[in-house]
């Protein structure tokens, strides 16, 4: 009987998983990328992570913020993990607003580790108003705040193309095959050979891509290493625990079974 | 309680005792009689109780660090994420130990409804058990608002929007519950401190669910009153607490498997922008626990209709041992409610899966229809039911199982192994 149920069961969900296409139909589905930090064991590549930061700070952060990163979080571990002395300099590049001073006037300084990454807009209207009314998202934890994460942002960076035949756009609105509703006011930034990376990499636009991807899905998991790492810890014990106590449960039961 | 005889042994405990039995209660609760047949699906109080404190520990620390203002809260968030030591450890155990949390409840309350543990003399356990049931669906939605994403905004809105549908005093009620003219910080920052308050008050009643269910004891798969202690109990150390405790450790890997290896499935990935007044998200859903109550709101075309039904399809379940009329417990014996039960199971699923689709098409036909189900199974189904069906025979007691030789019983075992 209770067979029969959970046949039913399987076939009911069967069901339900083939009614999900139908959800989903008009939208293309984000090219899957076979990204380092995936699985159970995955870490950030080292070197993609300074790559993309360098992505970052050249194309993307002239519009968009990441106002919950410190310049520190650079060299730390599990991160692009820069080395102190790179941490600093790249901090001191950039003029922080500070104050104010005891004459209660701002002033400018350059930036320190501890400071929060420079926002290229002092506000979200600002921002709007720059980039034709369109807001560019703060980055800080875009890859989580998108449905398809990591692999969503790269197909949209890589995504752009002319507009089908009946599609009109316009001005400042861009035709992106995987942008929900296929329309985005962010145009086309990344060409070949744009930035010169530091390591040689030849800078195609799907290289850039890959790494200024694989740092937001640091900079919004900068966590992802140590929680894997201590993840599979936790598990280990856990399983070794449960087999423990699986043996001394059987052996204090054998008291009341043999009674039987 | 009163029966046990506990006299402690040193002079120290006796003195204390005779002021205060605490003793006496440990003692209890160490030989507390069980019935020796209960299955896995008797560990699930043990987790609860675990998940409670594990929500309320974590969320102690979690309020150490956060900042119930609009403007702060989603950076408070992320500042524990980041810089507080540990912080995304402490945090996604507690996003995840919601998930956790319901997912063991219901198993609990579908084993309850399964074994007819909702039955005389067990009426008073299962009304607390629907008040902390309650208090949870409280205290998690107020929870999802605190981080002040998109969904918990917008959830927000939605279900508080619902008071709306009242007659005559509707829109004020809103207003009173929002602190302001629609959700803002005075909202966020009422739902932070009832969110605090509630997990105190859960844990009070968790104290009355246990002792309840201490005056006539465990139901069993199995279904019969036995005599206590007798043979077919055991004493609740060291039989009932290890094999609980096994349970536990399975329950946990499942746990750490979400928290360490995909932290964020089981939320919304709108959660992680911030609460924007201005934009509406494509779709508001609420989490995955409140789904099937969600798709019975959105079934009714109308707005208070909709409300009043929610909120039935929780309360019908406070009279469920009085809709119930079968005189056996256990659907093990009862051929005809055990399909019945089935159907339940399926139905809610489904409520549950087309409460996170959008509510048209196919969707909404599901939804009605589910619906209908899930009132029809506790108003018609089981009174009548419980009158008109032929019960396989019943064991006189656990430890002679078999007394006509049906084939039953020994399906309750297979019960048992498969778990």
């Amino acid at each position: 009987m209770i067979k029969s149920n959970i046949k039913l069961f399987v076939l009911f969900f069967l069901l339900l998983i083939s009614l999900r296409p139908l959800q989903s139909a008009e939208m293309v589905d984000p090219i899957k990328v076979d990204w380092s930090f995936k699985g159970l064991t995955g870490t950030f590549d080292r070197a993609s992570l300074q790559r993309g930061f360098q992505v970052y700070k050249e194309v993307c952060a002239s519009c968009h913020s990441m106002q919950y990163l410190s310049y520190r979080n650079l060299g730390e571990p599990g991160g692009p993990e820069f080395s102190e002395q790179e941490v600093k300099a790249i901090a001191a590049s950039f003029e922080i607003e500070d104050g104010p001073d005891p004459q209660g006037e701002m002033f400018t300084r350059p930036g320190r580790p501890s400071d929060k990454f420079k926002s290229p807009y002092p506000n979200v209207q600002a921002a709007a108003a720059a980039n034709g009314g369109a807001y560019p998202p703060d980055m800080s934890v875009l890859v989580k705040a998108r449905k398809g994460g990591a692999n969503y942002i790269y197909s949209v960076l890589v995504g752009y193309e002319d507009p089908p035949p009946g599609v009109t756009l316009d001005d400042g609105v861009y035709y992106n095959k995987y942008m929900v509703g296929n329309k985005i006011k962010m145009p086309n930034n990344l060409m070949d050979g744009l930035v010169e990376y530091a390591d040689g990499t030849e800078s195609t636009v799907d290289q850039m891509a890959k790494d200024v991807t694989t740092f937001l899905a640091w900079a919004a998991e900068p966590e992802l290493e140590e929680r894997h790492k201590t993840g599979v810890k936790v598990i280990i014990y856990l399983l070794l625990l449960t087999i423990l106590v699986y043996l001394s449960m059987k052996k204090i039961w054998s008291r009341v079974d043999s009674e039987k | 309680m009163s029966e046990h005889e506990y006299t402690p042994k040193s002079k120290a405990g006796k003195w204390f005792n005779d002021r205060l039995p605490l003793l006496s209660l440990g003692a209890h609760l160490t030989d507390y009689p069980t019935p020796k047949n209960l299955n896995y699906w008797w560990t699930f109080g043990g987790i609860l109780t675990f998940c409670l404190i594990t929500q309320i520990v974590t969320g102690i620390v979690l309020a150490m660090h956060y900042v119930a203002h609009a403007d702060l809260a989603f950076a408070s968030v992320e500042h524990i994420m980041r810089d507080v030591n540990y912080g995304w450890l402490i945090r996604y155990i507690h996003s995840n130990g919601a998930s956790m949390f319901f997912l063991a409840v219901y198993i609990h309350i579908f084993r309850s409804l399964f074994y007819g543990s909702y039955k005389s003399p067990r009426e008073v356990i299962w009304i607390i058990g629907l008040m902390i049931y309650l208090l949870m669906m409280a205290a998690a939605f107020m929870g999802y608002v605190l981080p002040w994403g998109q969904m918990s905004f917008w959830g927000a809105t939605v279900i508080t929007n619902l008071f709306s549908a009242i007659p005559l005093v509707g829109d004020s009620i809103t207003t009173w519950l929002w602190g302001a003219y629609s959700v803002d910080n005075p909202t966020l920052n009422r739902f932070f401190s009832l969110h605090y308050l509630i997990p105190f008050l859960i844990l009070g009643l968790v104290v009355l669910h246990i002792w309840a269910l201490h005056v006539p004891g465990n139901n069993n798969p199995v279904g019969i009153d036995i005599k206590k202690p007798s043979k077919d109990t055991v004493p609740f150390h060291p039989y009932i607490t290890i094999k609980d405790a096994f349970a536990l450790l399975v329950f946990m890997i499942i746990f750490a498997g979400f928290v360490f290896f995909t932290p964020n499935v089981l939320g919304h990935s709108d959660n992680y922008i911030p609460a924007n007044p201005l934009v509406t998200p494509a779709h508001i859903v609420p989490e995955w626990y409140l789904l099937p109550f969600y798709a019975i709101l959105r079934s009714v075309p109308d707005k208070l209709g909709g409300v009043i039904l929610m909120f039935s399809a929780i309360f019908i379940l406070f009279v469920l041992p009085w809709l119930d009329t079968s005189k056996v417990r256990s659907a093990v014996f009862r051929p005809i409610y055990r399909q019945f039960f089935w159907i339940l199971v399926i139905d809610v699923l489904m409520l549950g899966y087309v409460g996170a689709m959008p509510a048209e098409g196919i969707y909404l036909v599901l939804a009605r229809v589910g619906t209908i189900y899930y009132f029809l199974h506790f108003i018609v189904v089981m009174p009548v039911v419980g009158y008109l069906e032929k019960t396989d025979p019943i064991p006189m007691s656990i430890s002679e199982p078999v007394l006509t030789g049906g084939a039953e019983p020994s399906l309750a075992r297979k019960v048992d192994d498969k778990v």
